[in-house]
């Protein structure tokens, strides 16, 4: 790269609560292709991060393999960072939370490295439960090895080469609903209105969060007759609801004019407010969420927004009764034994 | 009545058994008893990958001399099971004893002139004892210990007082098993000879000594070595390491106060998942392990190269079974060595250690640790089936109060306030080894992109030959000093006796020191080395240096640890002679002297050093 970011910053760009601007939440220059949507992904982790007022070292951004992993080098670089092996970023990141419950664990995978190589790793992950915000930029397609189908790419649909898909696709929204994940979205990474509200409220889930972003590869599945296109996109989304996150809300509020408002009331009493209701979709029945994915299916439309929320989720800690200091925090005093009990045992052993 | 021909405390009693009828926990007592009375006494499992229904063998040495390695030549064999019975009769040596359950007539083509027969009717005894359908079976076990107590001069006692043991809490039990016993006792009393011209007698060779498996000691190692987060998927014969693991943490490691773990222990989804997991506690300051086996190490191979690149600390026991691909999932090997040593693609190489005791189990898990965090790179703790699942007579396990553990060059917040700029990658010391961060420690200093790719000192990626050349060159520089960091081998004479020497490592060492000591008898000198860990340091190099054969034993049939030898220490292939097991079951000091004095005869009889 020859060009670099320019530094200059304005002047009065506003503070968040701890005092930090957008740009501290900003990584590295993206080396993704330009127009690529999982910039506009990054931008949106970028600007959700920076408005729940994260402290970054207090985040760990983990991927596996492939263009979608590539980004989180390109946000929040007072973060550690783990770029894994493919389709893998799960089990690293449930070792990583197991160490340290404290922080907040943000994991990006693509479509390949969550529905082919990885999809054990997934399928695992939300089981456990383990608290953490999983994206997966979904496009349909393998950008580095230069346009693959993917196992998410729709049946019928046709790619740069224009071959056409003769799998039927993997739904992965469904799939975390089903499998028990107790936060799960879909949007669309030309969506950032729709897109930074999610990424909030799956940042404060204190379970596993999915969201699964339709993020266009401009390179090599952009094309007419591509179902993962921008224009294919625009013109098959639908959404759920009008999401806006409000975290530790004081006064909590339930209410449901006439069927087109809801407010979900989290346990720390943060609030996901919903305007605009779908019909027949209520976000806190993981069977009414079901039907919403799949009646979308079928009427060729991509549904978007909030699709399944369960304030009472727990996570792995509480279902292993993990000591609620991180485990990495404690001593040689607390862990070891000593050697008059190694006396016991082995007199036990005679 | 002691008789010329008798031979106390050295013999080789065999059991055969169907796996799943409770005859294990009787063979345990058996055995238990032995150990009790103060001799050396050691047990092997040779058993089906079965649940129920197979045939299972249980062999036990017992040797005054305190030789714990295998010997050929079964001198009892107590048959419960009819499907083995023709095989375990000519399993017998000539003089030998065979005792079996004579409530059915044995066949003529089961009888062998050679042999002789003692004839317990144990399940018609167990009928007429016992009504319920489960003792019936699980009694025939007790038995058959009591006949071997009078047979073998085993105290009574002893086993009465281990029956109480075992059933602490549940004394309601004790009576049926003491009479179970009894009924065994009472049986050769009023129809055989005893005792038989081999039998224990009571020493005080044992002291201090405990009997424990070496899967249960790594697993507690890691408990004193402070792991709290361990991940696995379960494959014979690793799993009871973090069993084990589970047990103690249990007992050790529970907030008295909140009720909550200092531990996660996780059951993962398949081992690449489990390795996954403590590379990522690893990375984040916990200590962390996982324990499997040659399959596992296979799947782990991607996710170790990983940890080697990018520099984390990882902790796997692979307890070694008999390969390639399923193998014999339930016997023993070394064959792992080359696999562990250079897993996964590209160059890679990584630290291994090779306990030969349960005690060392026990070290080799806090050595590990340390290492691994000193390092920054995986520590493969190598033991074997044998070793794992076999119980051993030990020295007791010790822990040094005042040792601290080393968590390695990590910088805190208060470090990095000092530095102008981090980087990762390094190499301030000029050892090979940097300073790393811990996610977490500072609002804006000591971030860092862990990655599998490339990356300078910043840990910026790059695709730059210099910078990936200069990082590579320094992973070597860390091996160097891992040379000086890991066990040193055990050298067995302060000087060199003879030009001939032996080399072994992990299990082969009860054999091999056996093996030692005949030669000695026989006016035989060999010099000798056990490895304990690789890489190979100078005192690996100069015993092969100054010897003008160096005998390999190892329990593979590539010769791997020789391969290993030659590849690190250029060492030359001719002056290494191999001296291999590979049949699956633990070697004997026999088997080892046969090829050893092969080789000896064929060469020049000035290799043989005069007394």
């Amino acid at each position: 790269m020859t060009y670099v970011r320019p530094k200059f910053r304005h002047p009065e760009l506003q503070k968040n609560k701890l005092g930090y601007t957008v740009d501290y939440y900003e990584g590295s220059l993206s080396t993704l292709c330009a127009g690529c949507g999982h910039d506009s992904i990054s931008a949106g982790i970028i600007q959700a991060a920076y408005e729940m007022n994260i402290e970054p070292h207090k985040l760990a951004k983990l991927s596996g393999i492939g263009c979608s992993s590539k980004t989180p080098a390109y946000f929040l670089s007072n973060s550690h960072g783990f770029n894994s092996v493919h389709g893998r970023m799960p089990s690293v990141a449930t070792g990583a939370n197991l160490a340290n419950r404290d922080l907040t664990y943000f994991g990006v995978s693509g479509d390949g490295d969550t529905a082919s190589i990885g999809m054990g790793q997934f399928v695992h992950v939300i089981r456990r439960c383990l608290n953490m915000t999983y994206i997966v930029m979904n496009n349909g397609c393998y950008g580095l090895t230069k346009g693959q189908d993917s196992a998410t790419a729709d049946q019928g649909s046709k790619n740069k080469g224009g071959n056409v898909n003769l799998f039927d696709s993997i739904d992965l929204a469904s799939l975390a609903i089903e499998l028990g994940a107790t936060f799960v979205a879909q949007s669309f990474s030309g969506d950032k209105a729709q897109l930074v509200p999610l990424i909030k409220a799956a940042m404060n889930h204190p379970g596993f969060a999915f969201i699964n972003v339709i993020s266009p590869c401009v390179t090599f599945n952009n094309n007419v007759g591509s179902t993962k296109s921008y224009d294919y996109v625009r013109e098959h989304i639908g959404a759920t609801a009008t999401v806006d996150f409000v975290p530790e809300m004081q006064e909590i509020i339930i209410e449901y004019g006439k069927g087109t408002h809801k407010n979900v009331t989290m346990h720390d009493g943060s609030v996901i407010q919903l305007h605009k209701l779908a019909e027949d979709w209520n976000p806190l029945d993981r069977q009414s969420a079901m039907n919403a994915v799949i009646n979308a299916k079928a009427k060729n439309e991509i549904l978007t927004g909030l699709l399944y929320v369960n304030p009472e989720a727990h996570d792995l800690h509480d279902i292993i009764k993990t000591s609620d200091r991180p485990l990495n925090t404690l001593t040689k005093e607390e862990l070891c034994p000593g050697s008059e009990m190694l006396n016991e045992i082995n007199a036990d052993l005679r | 009545m002691a008789g010329k021909t008798d031979k106390i405390n050295d013999f080789v009693v065999r059991f055969a058994n169907v796996n799943g009828t409770g005859s294990a926990s009787a063979n345990f007592l058996f055995t238990k008893a032995i150990f009790r009375m103060g001799v050396p006494v050691t047990p092997k499992n040779i058993f089906p990958s079965n649940i129920q229904g197979l045939p299972t063998w249980y062999e036990v040495r017992v040797s005054e001399k305190g030789y714990l390695g295998r010997r050929e030549g079964i001198d009892l064999l107590v048959s419960v099971n009819p499907q083995s019975m023709l095989k375990d009769i000519k399993s017998v040596r000539t003089g030998g004893y065979f005792l079996y359950d004579s409530s059915k007539k044995l066949h003529a083509e089961y009888i062998r002139e050679d042999i002789n027969y003692i004839g317990v009717p144990l399940m018609q005894m167990c009928n007429e004892a016992y009504t319920d359908a489960r003792q019936r079976q699980l009694f025939k076990n007790i038995i058959y210990v009591g006949a071997l107590a009078t047979l073998l001069d085993i105290e009574f006692n002893v086993l009465g007082d281990l029956l109480s043991e075992q059933f602490k809490g549940k004394e309601k039990l004790i009576p049926a098993n003491v009479k179970a016993l009894k009924l065994g006792v009472d049986y050769i009393h009023a129809n055989y000879k005893y005792p038989l011209e081999f039998r224990v007698e009571r020493r005080d060779l044992l002291k201090d000594k405990i009997m424990i498996e070496g899967n249960a000691a790594c697993g507690l190692g890691a408990v004193y070595a402070g792991a709290t987060v361990a991940a696995w998927y379960p494959i014979t014969p690793s799993t009871s390491v973090v069993e084990a693991f589970m047990d103690y943490s249990a007992e050790f490691r529970v907030d008295k106060i909140t009720g909550k773990n200092n531990f996660a222990i996780v059951q993962a989804e398949d081992e690449l998942s489990a390795i996954g997991m403590v590379i990522g506690a690893n990375w984040n300051g916990a200590r962390s392990f996982t324990a499997t086996s040659g399959p596992g190490v296979s799947l782990m191979n991607e996710f170790l190269g990983l940890a080697y690149f990018a520099e984390i600390p990882t902790v796997l026991v692979d307890v070694q079974r008999t390969g390639p691909s399923t193998g014999m999932p339930t016997r023993t090997q070394q064959s792992d060595i080359m696999e562990a040593a250079y897993a996964s693609h590209g160059d890679t190489k990584h630290v291994l250690l090779f306990p030969s005791t349960p005690k060392e189990c026990f070290e080799s898990m806090l050595d590990a640790f340390d290492l691994a965090e000193e390092l920054q790179t995986p520590v493969i703790v190598m033991t074997d089936l044998d070793l794992g699942m076999n119980d051993h007579v030990s020295p007791p396990l010790t822990f040094d109060d005042s040792r601290e553990y080393k968590r390695g060059k990590v910088l805190d917040a208060a470090a990095l306030e000092k530095i102008e700029k981090f980087g990762r990658y390094l190499d301030i010391d000029k050892d090979g080894i940097t300073y790393r961060t811990l996610p977490g420690t500072h609002p804006s200093k000591g971030s860092f992109f862990t990655r599998g790719t490339s990356r300078d000192e910043y840990a910026t990626y790059t695709e730059d030959s210099a910078a990936y050349q200069h990082n590579m060159d320094r992973l070597i520089r860390k091996w160097d000093t891992a040379k000086n960091m890991v066990p040193a081998p055990q050298v067995y004479q302060k000087k060199n006796e003879s030009k001939n020497g032996i080399l072994f490592f992990g299990t082969s060492q009860y054999a091999a020191e056996e093996a030692m000591d005949i030669l000695k008898e026989e006016k035989i000198l060999v010099d000798a080395i056990r490895l304990k860990s690789f890489p190979f340091n100078k005192d690996v190099e100069n015993f092969i240096n100054s010897h003008d054969t160096v005998f390999v034993i190892e329990q593979n049939r590539d010769a791997q640890m020789k391969s290993l030898l030659m590849i690190e220490l250029g060492a030359d292939p001719k002056k290494l002679i191999s001296v291999l097991n590979y049949d699956g079951m633990p070697i004997t000091a026999d088997n080892i002297l046969n090829q050893v004095k092969v080789n000896l005869r064929s060469s020049s009889k000035s290799l043989m050093s005069k007394n």
